[in-house]
């Protein structure tokens, strides 16, 4: 086994998460929310709003963002940025989907700035 | 004394007959029912969205284990009743159980009918009729692989798209040239065989089954491996679905000795040839027909009811029936009969590019049939004229463009509207004629929609007359007309709330993503201030035929729990009327202190919330207060929350009426539904008003003479004092008139929309003359109320202790720190 195939952790499979959905990973260095969107593209992101940290899994998806459930901020999935007038960053891992299994990159984990 | 009522059977048909017997003669009979399925009254005609996967078991049940205690019906799942002694006047089930009758309703349903054709009988082989074909179906489809199903009739097709949208390669047999022959013409046969063949499925029309084909198996028992049709072509299958026909189940009523036919005979007022048996639903035969859609066989019901409750002249009489094919995104309509003849005319009306087809068929000035494609959105109007036998000469040049056009023969809508005549309704709502409006134009100098409304009333109350208005207007001030700006609901769209209530109605708008396509939403997938708007209207406009969009809602709604600042969640268990047990009261206690929850807080609302429970402990949480008979006081819907009482006559020196009891009853009769925006209620056991009535919702507050009815407070970011609707004298009608009004503004309200806004906006005369003072329309509002409530009270708690959702409440995967290192 070479460390590059060590390097993605298979969290689960696309259709454990709902269309315009997420679910939570936990890890040591805090909650990963997975989203899946309308078109089944998977997208994660730190489950902290940058306003006041409401759980950002626990929003409603739409297109390619999700508006927190605490004030109605509505976060980019891709970029992890806030939209309109709003400012702010969530922090995005890396991941890929392969045979409908979703891989996050394990690096990405490691290297939290906030622990 | 109450005489006994056994039914055997527990369809949709003596379902509806046991509901109309207990409104009409309460307590008159004990009913005892034997089920040969293991489960209660579900509605059948939605097997096809749960093979689909667009609706679950849970969701189409009609009567939950709940109506059979509140009723008193002894209810036996999985009896199949093997005889019925007339003499004895008793019956006897499977497991023993024997049961003695003074009245019986024999409602055996109907058995599927299996073409004889060798391996018939294999493993693999498949009828489609009730919750055991379609789950034994879902789990041959979870394999994959290829469906064969034999009859391209309703069933059959509905079956191969369900199966279709489960995965599997599926193709469909008819022995006829068109699909659903007996139902559309020729061409609409063509049109629907292309659109069936669009969504994947192959269609093999002219195709005779001379054998199913097998494959020996490990298990023993050979399988099914293909279908062999009579020119030797063999299709390969890894499952078969018979759905050719019906036939009454009537052996049980033969071997006791009852006059059967084709199906059970019965009388009109559905009596068999012994007067105390009564057959209903599909088993029966009247007049020399049986019947299989269910409009027939809920007057079958209703009949079997009033004969039961003494009317003895309650008479059962066949009308004609309408078919919807209930394959999503295929439209389609038939009612009638179509044949040609010679003395039948037809119209006919086709839109090659959108693939529409319309046939009207006439005979004696009369419609006698109608099959549409495509597009069926004036199907209910043509099944009106068809069914009154109304005479269509005058509307005869432009019928087929459906009931917009009735009134003219120009295609100009504007023209059309100025050709009505000036009696002509407008606003069914308030009963506004086109003189009177047109009249208001000219003598009072009337320019925009709310002048129009403000003084005439006409479009003030549901707002689907708001086109017609419009081009009245239009048609008399010409030019000068400029129709007002409308608020538009959010940016992923130029409509205001109004319009796309309208239009969902109008155009039979019945997912969200087809009113996104239909409406021209401007994102692709609507937008966090939409979805849940749209969401709630597609919910109310269609009880029982929507499937809620749980990721349309909020999340609280969605886990049925309210979210805290830092992600927890609160519980709230309802506490009807704001009464509570020791029994309730130390089971919150056990759960405080099994989950270490930090914060227990009595709500303004009379009850008990817990604060800072975990999101996966919540189905734990319910599970225990399940246990003690408690269920979600729904503090987080767009919903009934609280009824707020005194203790009333029970306890108060002052206290004129019970209002305890009345609170109790309206939160047992309300709760579930869901409202535009939350719905607070009170009940005041005197003037003093002690459960603070009139700055509610909706309140009532109790008087020596009867109730007065206060509707349209508030006391939260806007304070205001509630305005009387009303008084009545008794708590039937309180009851009937609090839901006839909840009614109407869950039909009016704007999401988000609070009912004293909802009320200034419309008029609170308008209210007033809709739910008080016109009892037809009062009656209307209560009977759509009941009916959605139907699909609304099921507790959702319940429902995810029993494992729904359960993804929301478990992480995905959980890392551990030395993985997460590697």
């Amino acid at each position: 086994m070479t460390i590059l195939e060590t390097a993605w952790i298979d969290i689960g499979a696309v259709d454990d998460i709902p269309r315009e959905g997420a679910r939570v990973v936990r890890t040591a260095a805090g909650c990963v929310a997975v989203f899946r969107t309308r078109d089944d593209e998977v997208f994660a992101l730190d489950d902290r709003c940058p306003h006041k940290g409401g759980p950002l899994s626990q929003g409603i998806v739409h297109g390619h963002s999700v508006t927190c459930p605490l004030h109605n901020w509505v976060i980019s999935l891709k970029s992890g940025a806030a939209q309109g007038a709003d400012e702010g960053q969530a922090r995005t891992y890396r991941l890929r989907v392969g045979e409908g299994r979703i891989l996050l990159d394990a690096a990405s984990l490691t290297c939290n700035p906030k622990h | 004394m109450a005489q006994k009522l056994v039914v055997i059977g527990n369809g949709m048909a003596p379902g509806r007959a046991l509901e109309r017997l207990f409104e009409s003669a309460p307590g008159a009979y004990e009913v005892t029912i034997f089920n040969a399925e293991p489960r209660v009254n579900y509605d059948r005609i939605m097997l096809s969205p749960v093979l689909s996967g667009e609706k679950t078991f849970e969701e189409i049940v009609i009567h939950g284990d709940g109506w059979y205690v509140q009723n008193g019906v002894t209810l036996y799942k999985g009896h199949k009743v093997v005889a019925i002694d007339r003499a004895a006047r008793t019956v006897t089930s499977d497991h023993g159980v024997v049961a003695s009758f003074d009245k019986l309703i024999v409602a055996t349903g109907s058995v599927p009918v299996i073409i004889p054709v060798p391996g018939h009988d294999l493993a693999g082989v498949l009828s489609y009729r009730d919750l055991d074909d379609v789950t034994a179906m879902l789990l041959a489809a979870r394999s994959g692989g290829r469906a064969v199903v034999i009859g391209g009739g309703l069933l059959g097709l509905e079956a191969a798209a369900g199966l279709r949208g489960q995965g599997m390669e599926v193709t469909v047999l008819h022995l006829m040239p068109t699909l659903m022959e007996r139902q559309l013409d020729t061409t609409a046969g063509h049109l629907l065989q292309r659109a069936i063949e669009a969504r994947g499925i192959s269609v093999v029309t002219r195709a005779s089954t001379k054998a199913i084909l097998g494959k020996p198996t490990a298990q023993g028992s050979d399988r099914v491996r293909a279908v062999l049709l009579e020119d030797g072509t063999e299709i390969p299958a890894d499952l078969v679905v018979m759905a050719v026909g019906i036939r009454p189940n009537a052996v049980l009523a033969k071997e006791a000795g009852i006059t059967v036919n084709r199906g059970i005979v019965t009388d009109a007022g559905m009596r068999t040839s012994d007067p105390d048996i009564f057959a209903l639903g599909e088993c029966a035969e009247n007049d020399g027909q049986v019947f299989g859609l269910v409009a027939p066989l809920y007057e079958m019901a209703n009949v079997v009811a009033a004969q039961l409750a003494g009317d003895e002249t309650a008479a059962f009489k066949a009308s004609a029936t309408a078919t919807k094919l209930k394959v999503t995104g295929v439209n389609l309509f038939s009612a009638g009969d179509f044949a040609e003849g010679k003395d039948r005319e037809e119209i006919v009306l086709r839109d090659a590019a959108r693939s529409i087809y319309k046939r009207l068929v006439i005979k004696d000035d009369k419609l006698t049939g109608v099959v549409m494609f495509g597009d069926t959105s004036d199907g209910a109007w043509f099944f009106d004229l068809l069914r009154r036998g109304a005479d269509i000469s005058e509307l005869r040049e432009t019928l087929i463009f459906g009931p917009s056009y009735a009134g003219g023969a120009a295609q100009d809508p504007t023209a059309a509207v100025a050709a009505l005549p000036e009696d002509a309704e407008i606003c069914g709502c308030n009963g506004v004629c086109k003189g009177r409006i047109t009249g208001a134009i000219d003598t009072l100098g009337l320019k925009t929609l709310d002048d129009v409304r403000a003084h005439t009333k006409a479009s003030a109350s549901c707002g689907s007359c708001t086109g017609l208005v419009e081009q009245l207007l239009k048609s008399k001030l010409g030019d000068a007309y400029s129709p007002a700006a409308v608020q538009p609901m959010c940016g992923c769209t130029h409509l205001g709330h109004d319009d796309v209530r309208r239009l969902i109605v109008a155009d039979e708008l019945k997912t969200i993503p087809d009113l996104m396509q239909a409406l021209e939403w401007k994102s692709s997938g609507g937008c966090a201030k939409c979805r849940p708007a749209l969401n709630y209207y597609l919910l109310a406009t269609w009880p029982g035929a929507y499937a809620d969009d749980n990721q349309s809602r909020f999340i609280n709604e969605r886990v049925h729990a309210n979210i805290q600042k830092d992600g927890t969640f609160s519980v709230v268990p309802r506490m009807w009327g704001g009464m509570t047990s020791a029994k309730e009261l130390r089971a919150i206690a056990d759960v405080v202190e099994k989950f270490n929850v930090p914060t227990v807080k009595v709500t303004g609302g009379q009850r008990i919330d817990m604060l800072g429970i975990k999101k996966e402990d919540l189905p734990a949480v319910w599970a225990d207060l399940n246990a003690a008979g408690m269920v979600s006081g729904a503090a987080y819907a767009k919903g009934l929350r609280t009824v707020k009482t005194c203790v009333g006559s029970d306890w108060c020196r002052f206290g004129t009426q019970d209002s305890t009891g009345l609170g109790i009853k309206i939160e047992k009769f309300m709760w579930g539904s869901w409202t535009p925006a939350k719905v607070k209620m009170a009940v005041s056991g005197c003037p003093r008003n002690c459960a603070e009535a009139t700055c509610k919702d909706v309140g009532v507050i109790c008087v020596e003479s009867g109730y007065d009815i206060h509707f349209a407070g508030a006391a939260g970011l806007d304070i205001k004092g509630t305005i009387l609707l009303g008084h009545v004298d008794t708590e039937a009608d309180a009851i009937a008139v609090i839901a006839a009004l909840v009614q109407l503004y869950r039909e009016q309200g704007r999401y988000l929309e609070r009912i004293y806004k909802w009320a200034n906006r419309v008029g609170v005369e308008t209210v007033r003359a809709q739910v008080l003072d016109d009892l037809e329309r009062r009656q209307a509002l209560y009977a759509r109320f009941v009916y959605a409530q139907k699909f609304a009270q099921i507790d959702p708690w319940a429902e995810r202790v029993a494992g729904k959702d359960a993804h929301e409440f478990r992480p995905l995967a959980s890392i551990a720190t030395a993985e997460a290192a590697e």
